[in-house]
């Protein structure tokens, strides 16, 4: 859409990541490892002209200190800021020129990058990620200029009720635990970052070993693998860190409810929830599964029915699950007029109630079932959809013939299972409730 | 393009686009109605988006909630999106389901219900959503903007409505709304995706070809006078961050000067990519960028136009830097206007303007919904050719037409600028 364009829809816009004649498998992945440590995924489709690249290393914000919070944040995107090679101005414009894109972001376990081009560009692209993730400088002019633009993002985010209510929740939620922690820091912790500081987090926690990328689109894998190597391929890095384990985190022995009060706002978004399993637990598709028939299939479940169709309370209403690395929230989402927050509680507090006593129907769970099957051709349209999927599958060691095994996995899911992993993640007595708003 | 196209109009009226695409198992169906903001009048403003919500809430054969477990169950994806000049519907599924996509588009273009307790209960969404816009300083500033911009087009208020019409209208305001547009000749139905052709056709003539031609309303005409001298307006809300917003009457999308401004806005402000799934790529060797953002005037820069049926408007947006007055990056902005008016911009900055183009069509074909929404958008303010020659035209477009449409369209006396100050709140948190 046009940039400027005020289109109003049914339902918030959520950027459908998102197909190939058939679902990647052993057969046409390819997967290698190269000498110093970097994984590469590559798959073709030559339906299409361009090509998808993304991927990550290990070096995230578990290991900023307090004081130094959005350290990982800051690196990550200051590495484009000018490298031993090129100005920040020369990168973008190589970048630009040929209607390319490259970005690099943080999250708590990792850095992750992702860029397209047309396939013809691949090799330009590789050398512009090669030298952001080698060659940083880090240049003292361009981290103010980004350290400002940084600041200025905060200062939006205290107005964004969404934002806040997800960072009071997390504060809430994971208390004491390194997931409590926003990625993009605080002011004062933004203030408080130094140009040393992001030299040495880049020292110490860049490298090639957990380097893994994936390239997917109108190019031979083969041939990607060999771009990979000439760019990436002699990195050596000595002494590089491991990265460091995640410490428990304590559930909450009650509810615990919080408010984060903005001025002048005409609605306040509300986050309920708990702490859910991670990715690689054995009740991570049943709790999937349950969290569809809650607040995710048709018009955003349970919850959707409840709080929207039935009451009218909320434009949005939805319940997700991030299940990661570490056990991520299972957490139900609002944005509501102020006067009815109290009333939206009580239906949510009601339906996760009902959720942990009674599960889900034979016709829901048959219902999301489908779905979860149904949609995975949609979610495997374009090759950026194929390379997220191939990191994902990296990332938590699911194996090249995950996409062809999935049906099977997700058919297998009982009513019971989902009842077992409500109960056991979801206890409506103790939950984190966060509210942003007037 | 190799795809099959075909594009032909059924008897009652309503115009089907087919192009055949085989690179994955889905279809897209697109049925696009010619009504949108711009056709509501005082007291009803928002009634064409509020008829697209409650066009989700059933008809006897598809009621409400089995038609979202319908589409959820295939694994499909539906939704719809209201604009100034149009009303879309669309739903992609895997090949062999679309089918339940058709009986639902042409069941209710007739039989929906507008159930008097779904019309009260939507009516609190809308407000919440409305209230959530609220909340955002751009939508208070675009608002604001727009209605200066044009007093007597119907593109002076926003899509969403006003709240006082949200408050007030009735069920049968909008019935009524939706019984005199909804109609098969004011239609068109867009499809990408594997099929074929001679099936999908004689499908979708069986399903809509007994819908009757119905009279057809003229879409009101009230074109916006000349603005005769430059407009500034300040909205105040919370919040420590100051917005620009720069608004420049503009030209309708069919008009031959929209090419070379399409080239002047990717050199000045980034590529506007025009496609609704795809996204887009980064602007920061554009000129304002270097200008405003290097230069710490502004800590972002955008723009961009929207393709309409009428004259509509071209906006800059800049996040002012904390350490700056509106006024300077204002004074920034103008001085690289002035200067795309003064001096031929080079051929290079145009061949990469194109080269950045082709990219982004390129990303946009990967995906069928994409693809499908270009047949039938482009009919919307133009016809299809508009969008298979797109490419061609921007690569006739020359350095001195830039300069020329820069002179012509960006002139003071027919801008508004708009300021979003903020008012440091107060927000004590316990």
């Amino acid at each position: 859409m046009p940039k400027t364009q005020n289109v109003t829809s049914r339902r918030r816009v959520v950027r459908f990541a998102p197909v190939l004649p058939s679902l990647p498998g052993p057969d046409d992945i390819h997967r290698e490892v190269l000498p110093n440590g970097i994984t590469v995924l590559a798959r073709a489709n030559f339906n299409s002209p361009s090509i998808s690249m993304s991927g990550y290393l290990m070096a995230g914000a578990l290991t900023e200190p307090d004081n130094k919070l959005g350290l990982a944040d800051f690196v990550s995107s200051a590495l484009m800021r000018g490298t031993q090679k090129r100005t920040f101005d020369q990168i973008f414009n190589e970048l630009e020129a040929v209607g390319a894109s490259l970005g690099f972001d943080s999250g708590v376990h990792a850095t992750s990058f992702g860029g397209r081009s047309l396939a013809e560009d691949l090799p330009l692209l590789l050398e512009l990620l090669s030298e952001a993730l080698r060659k940083p400088v880090f240049p003292k002019h361009e981290i103010e200029k980004l350290r400002a633009q940084l600041l200025t993002g905060l200062s939006i985010r205290a107005q964004d009720t969404s934002d806040m209510a997800s960072m009071i929740f997390d504060q809430i939620l994971y208390a004491g635990h390194p997931y409590s922690r926003p990625g993009d820091g605080y002011p004062e912790t933004i203030h408080a970052i130094t140009r040393k500081d992001l030299v040495d987090f880049h020292r110490l926690h860049f490298g090639p070993r957990g380097l893994v990328i994936a390239i997917v689109g109108g190019i031979e894998p083969k041939k990607a693998v060999e771009e990979v190597h000439r760019a990436l391929g002699g990195w050596q890095v000595k002494g590089q860190k491991d990265a460091p384990a995640l410490p428990p985190h304590k559930n909450l022995k009650k509810t615990v409810k919080r408010h984060y009060k903005i001025a002048g706002k005409s609605q306040s978004d509300l986050v309920v929830g708990t702490i859910g399993p991670r990715r690689r637990d054995p009740e991570f598709f049943a709790a999937s599964l349950g969290n569809s028939v809650l607040g995710q299939f048709g018009m955003m479940g349970r919850i959707g029915s409840v709080v929207r169709e039935r009451s009218g309370l909320a434009y949005y209403a939805y319940s997700s699950l991030s299940a990661g690395i570490g056990p991520g929230a299972w957490e139900v989402s609002a944005g509501v007029n102020p006067k009815n927050v109290s009333t939206a509680l009580n239906l949510i507090e009601k339906e996760l109630k009902r959720f942990v006593k009674n599960g889900v129907s034979a016709e829901e769970l048959a219902d999301s079932q489908a779905n979860y099957v149904g949609r995975l051709p949609l979610s495997l349209e374009s090759n950026g959809g194929v390379a997220g999927g191939l990191l994902h599958i990296e990332r938590y060691g699911l194996g090249l013939d995950y996409y062809q095994r999935y049906a099977g996995m997700v058919r297998a899911v009982t009513r019971e299972d989902i009842l077992a992993a409500a109960r056991k993640y979801i206890d409506p007595e103790k939950l984190a409730v966060a509210t942003a708003g007037p | 393009m190799k795809d099959k196209l075909t594009q032909t109009t059924l008897r009652n009226g309503m115009k089907v686009l087919l192009k055949e695409i085989h690179t994955a198992p889905l279809i897209s169906t697109w049925l696009w109605y010619r009504v949108g903001s711009r056709d509501e009048v005082t007291g009803n403003t928002g009634i064409s988006h509020w008829t697209e919500h409650m066009q989700f809430k059933g008809t006897p054969q598809f009621p409400g909630a089995v038609l979202d477990k319908a589409i959820s169950r295939e694994g499909g994806t539906w939704n719809a999106f209201t604009f100034l000049d149009w009303t879309t519907y669309f739903e992609t599924l895997p090949a062999d389901k679309i089918d339940l996509a058709l009986r639902l588009e042409a069941d209710r273009m007739v039989n929906s219900k507008f159930d008097a307790k779904e019309v009260a209960s939507e009516r609190t969404v809308i407000i919440s959503e409305r209230e959530g816009s609220e909340d955002e300083p751009l939508f208070k500033l675009g608002e604001a903007i727009q209605q200066t911009a044009f007093r007597v087009h119907p593109y002076h208020h926003e899509v969403i409505g006003d709240m006082a019409d949200l408050h007030s209208m009735t069920r049968d305001d909008l019935y009524d709304h939706y019984r005199t547009h909804y109609v098969p000749n004011n239609a068109v139905m867009a499809v990408a995706g594997d099929f074929d052709t001679k099936s999908m056709l004689k499908r979708i003539k069986d399903l809509f070809e007994p819908i009757p031609r119905r009279k057809k309303l003229p879409r009101l005409a009230r074109p916006e006078p000349e603005q005769e001298g430059e407009v500034r307006l300040t909205v105040e809300g919370p919040g420590e961050t100051a917005y620009i917003q720069v608004a420049y009457h503009f030209p309708n999308a069919a008009h031959p000067d929209f090419f070379a401004l399409t080239v002047l806005d990717s050199l000045l402000a980034g590529p506007n990519n025009l496609n609704m799934f795809g996204g887009g790529i980064s602007n920061k060797t554009s000129r304002l960028y270097r200008a405003l953002v290097d230069k710490e005037y502004a800590v972002g820069i955008s723009g961009g136009s929207a393709a309409t049926i009428d004259p509509f408007l071209y906006t800059f947006t800049i996040t002012v830097h904390p350490k700056r007055r509106p006024e300077e990056a204002l004074a920034a902005l103008d001085a690289q206007i002035q200067k795309v008016q003064d001096e031929l911009v080079s051929r290079e900055e145009v061949a990469r303007a194109i080269k950045q183009a082709r990219a982004l069509f390129a990303y946009g074909s990967e995906n069928i919904t994409n693809q499908a929404f270009w047949l039938g958008y482009a009919e919307m303010f133009a016809t299809y050719d508009w969008f298979l020659t797109y490419l061609d035209k921007l690569a006739r477009v020359t350095t001195k037409d830039v300069q020329r449409v820069a002179r012509k369209y960006f002139q003071r006396k027919s801008r508004v600028v708009g300021i979003y100050l903020p008012k440091s709140g107060e927000s004590q948190n316990a």
